[in-house]
């Protein structure tokens, strides 16, 4: 039996009703390389339906927080909780398959796969059937690959890339690549994305249609998100929360009004910005 | 104009007509008489060292791993397939031969999770002296049980059970299971490990796990190789398995194109059979090896059919595409 749940008709957005409770907990998070405090107490909460914006300057620590929350880098101190449950000790594999998600900075495609093999590779977890199954190519095998590939192909349609799904994913142009990253990570049925810097190196139109479509990602299959960005724009446009980062110490939380005026945002980030 | 599809079932029938012809017609030229016996025997040859590039490619091309143990695989099947015949010689002999073969490519599988499970933590050239390391560890344990072995003055008395059916036979089995298992969500969770392990990691794919299932389906394969190499031999020799042989192996991988079956497959046979066609070939063998390597890897660093699958279903549209399409074009002038 496949364990796919139909996909909520697209561009279907319902009365969205901000589930707030927790689905990703961080306390006391840090992490040590050699001598330098990449991340220090670092504690967020963010609700089961949020898109959450963490932002700060070059080399805050922003990446380090995701690759701490996915188990890249097991934490030196403190606890993650994912849905409730503490991930210490779990391995990158283990806690996507608990329902996390995320894309990498430094794209990081399957070059020599096509799109849509790199959707079935999310998918993977999706699919049930054994190796014997596969070798003696039973029913459910081919059962399973069908479903997989129309699944594969609907969560393409998102961004409109079903026409691009048996192009090398090394050939695609850069947004487009940063477009299937999220697919790919979507695909893996997760309750909580994770995106780093999703629009950067897109032009300003193709930030206006990314961030359309993360809410809608949001709205339609109701989960988390949390993003890294230096596109204000995007940032203050779409997130309901805001976390800064500086030297790997949170300086500052809140609504996007809140950050906009908050003195030490100002001085550490946007001042930064304006002084240029 | 639409792509037609041939169906899949048509293309399994195409594809198992062709298989069952060359059988029959290799069968057929060797009852013929027209092959000497050295050449007959090449022909195994050449199909056991087609299984060890096919399965090895399984671990080179597709996981993008470097492992340079496979003579060890192979000799660990070799033994065990030679001993198990040598035990069951009273059986039925059909009886006998699957038995043996089956706990030759059984025994080889459990050394490769063995091994692999500590090996694969490591990367690149760890893995490589890792790996080189047990080949010869199998080679020296098999030198000092002379007992079980037969030692260095070799293993002998070894039914010849490997004919010709049964290597080729043998030869299809690996390439269609080794197909079947790469095109399906277990092959692409490999192919994506080769391409980005923390990305494969990320999509949930327990990449130990994975890694250690192409290592031992590799060593599954490299074990029945090894049992078809002792039942053409007859008789087996510790040296057989040095670490010259691992290398021999993986030559016809990088060759053939790392992670292209159809490629391990020809380099196999090419490198297999030149020592017989060219006298002189076996005399500079090393240097010839060389010398197409340093070649190859200026010219062509991927190989030489890079990481091509063949496909005779897709060979078989294009040819139909391009007369149907002439065909078109002569109807429109
Ligand atoms: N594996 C590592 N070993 C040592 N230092 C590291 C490692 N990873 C990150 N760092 C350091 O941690 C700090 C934070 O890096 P990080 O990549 O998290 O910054 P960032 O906020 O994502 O910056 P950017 O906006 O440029 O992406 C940097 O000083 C970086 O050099
Ligand atoms: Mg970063």
């Amino acid at each position: 039996m496949s364990k796919l749940r139909p996909l909520p008709a697209t561009g279907f957005i319902p009365e969205r009703d901000l589930d707030k409770t927790p689905i990703l907990e961080a306390h006391h998070l840090g992490i040590n390389f050699g001598g330098l405090n990449a991340v220090k107490e670092f504690n967020l909460v963010i609700g089961r339906t949020e898109i959450a914006g963490l932002i700060g300057p070059n080399g805050a620590g922003k990446t380090t927080v995701f690759n701490l929350l996915t188990k890249v880098y097991q934490p030196t101190k403190g606890t993650i909780l994912l849905d409730g449950r503490n991930t210490s000790g779990m391995t990158i594999s283990q806690v996507c398959r608990m329902g996390i998600a995320r894309t990498f900075q430094n794209i990081r495609l399957f070059k020599d796969m096509t799109v849509l093999e790199n959707v079935l590779v999310g998918l993977h977890n999706e699919i049930d059937y054994r190796l014997a199954g596969a070798i003696f190519r039973i029913p459910a095998y081919w059962r399973a690959e069908r479903i997989a590939r129309e699944r594969a192909l609907e969560l393409l349609s998102i961004f409109n890339m079903e026409g691009m799904a048996n192009i090398k994913a090394g050939s695609l142009p850069y947004g487009a690549q940063r477009r299937l990253e999220i697919v790919r990570a979507l695909a893996t049925n997760p309750s909580i994305m994770l995106l780093d810097e999703p629009a950067a190196g897109m032009n300003p139109s193709e930030t206006g249609e990314l961030m359309e479509n993360i809410r809608k990602i949001r709205d339609t299959f109701k989960i988390a998100i949390l993003l890294i960005e230096h596109d204000m724009n995007l940032v203050m446009g779409i997130c309901e929360g805001i976390v800064v980062l500086n030297y790997g110490q949170i300086i500052a939380k809140g609504t996007p009004e809140e950050i906009k005026n908050n003195p030490a945002v100002i001085e550490a980030y946007l001042g930064k910005k304006e002084a240029r | 104009m639409a792509k037609r599809r041939i169906p899949t079932p048509v293309s399994y029938a195409i594809n198992l007509v062709l298989i069952a012809l060359l059988l029959v017609v290799g069968n057929i030229v060797i009852s013929s008489g027209i092959t000497s016996r050295a050449q007959n025997s090449l022909f195994l040859q050449v199909g056991i060292y087609i299984i060890l590039a096919v399965s090895l490619n399984v671990v080179t091309g597709y996981l993008g791993q470097l492992p340079l143990g496979h003579a060890g695989f192979m000799a660990v099947g070799a033994y065990t397939g030679a001993l198990v015949w040598k035990a069951t010689a009273s059986m039925p002999a059909p009886v006998s031969i699957v038995l043996g073969l089956l706990v030759a490519g059984i025994v080889s599988a459990i050394f490769g999770i063995i091994i692999g499970i500590p090996a694969l933590r490591l990367k690149g050239d760890y893995l490589a002296i890792v790996t080189l390391g047990f080949g010869e560890i199998i080679r020296v344990c098999i030198i000092n049980l002379p007992e079980i072995t037969g030692g260095t003055p070799g293993l002998l008395n070894i039914p010849k059970h490997s004919t010709f059916t049964l290597v080729y036979v043998c030869v299809v089995l690996t390439c269609v299971v080794i197909h079947m298992m790469m095109k399906s969500r277990h092959g692409r969770a490999i192919l994506s490990i080769r391409d980005n392990e923390i990305a494969a990691e990320s999509c949930g794919i327990s990449t130990t796990y994975y890694k250690v299932m192409a290592f031992s389906v590799s060593a599954f394969f490299a074990g029945i190789a090894g049992a078809l190499f002792a039942g053409n031999q007859g008789s087996l020799f510790p040296n057989a398995f040095d670490f010259m042989a691992s290398i021999n192996i993986l030559v016809m991988v990088v060759l053939g194109g790392m992670g292209s079956m159809i490629g391990s497959v020809i380099a196999a046979t090419v490198l297999t059979s030149l020592p017989l066609v060219l006298q002189v070939f076996s005399k500079y063998r090393m240097i010839i090896y060389s010398l197409m390597l340093i070649i190859v890897m200026i010219f062509k660093p991927s190989g030489l059919m890079g990481t091509y699958d063949f496909s005779l279903r897709n060979l078989l549209e294009k040819l139909t595409g391009h007369i149907s399409k002439k065909r078109e074009a002569g109807t429109n002038e």
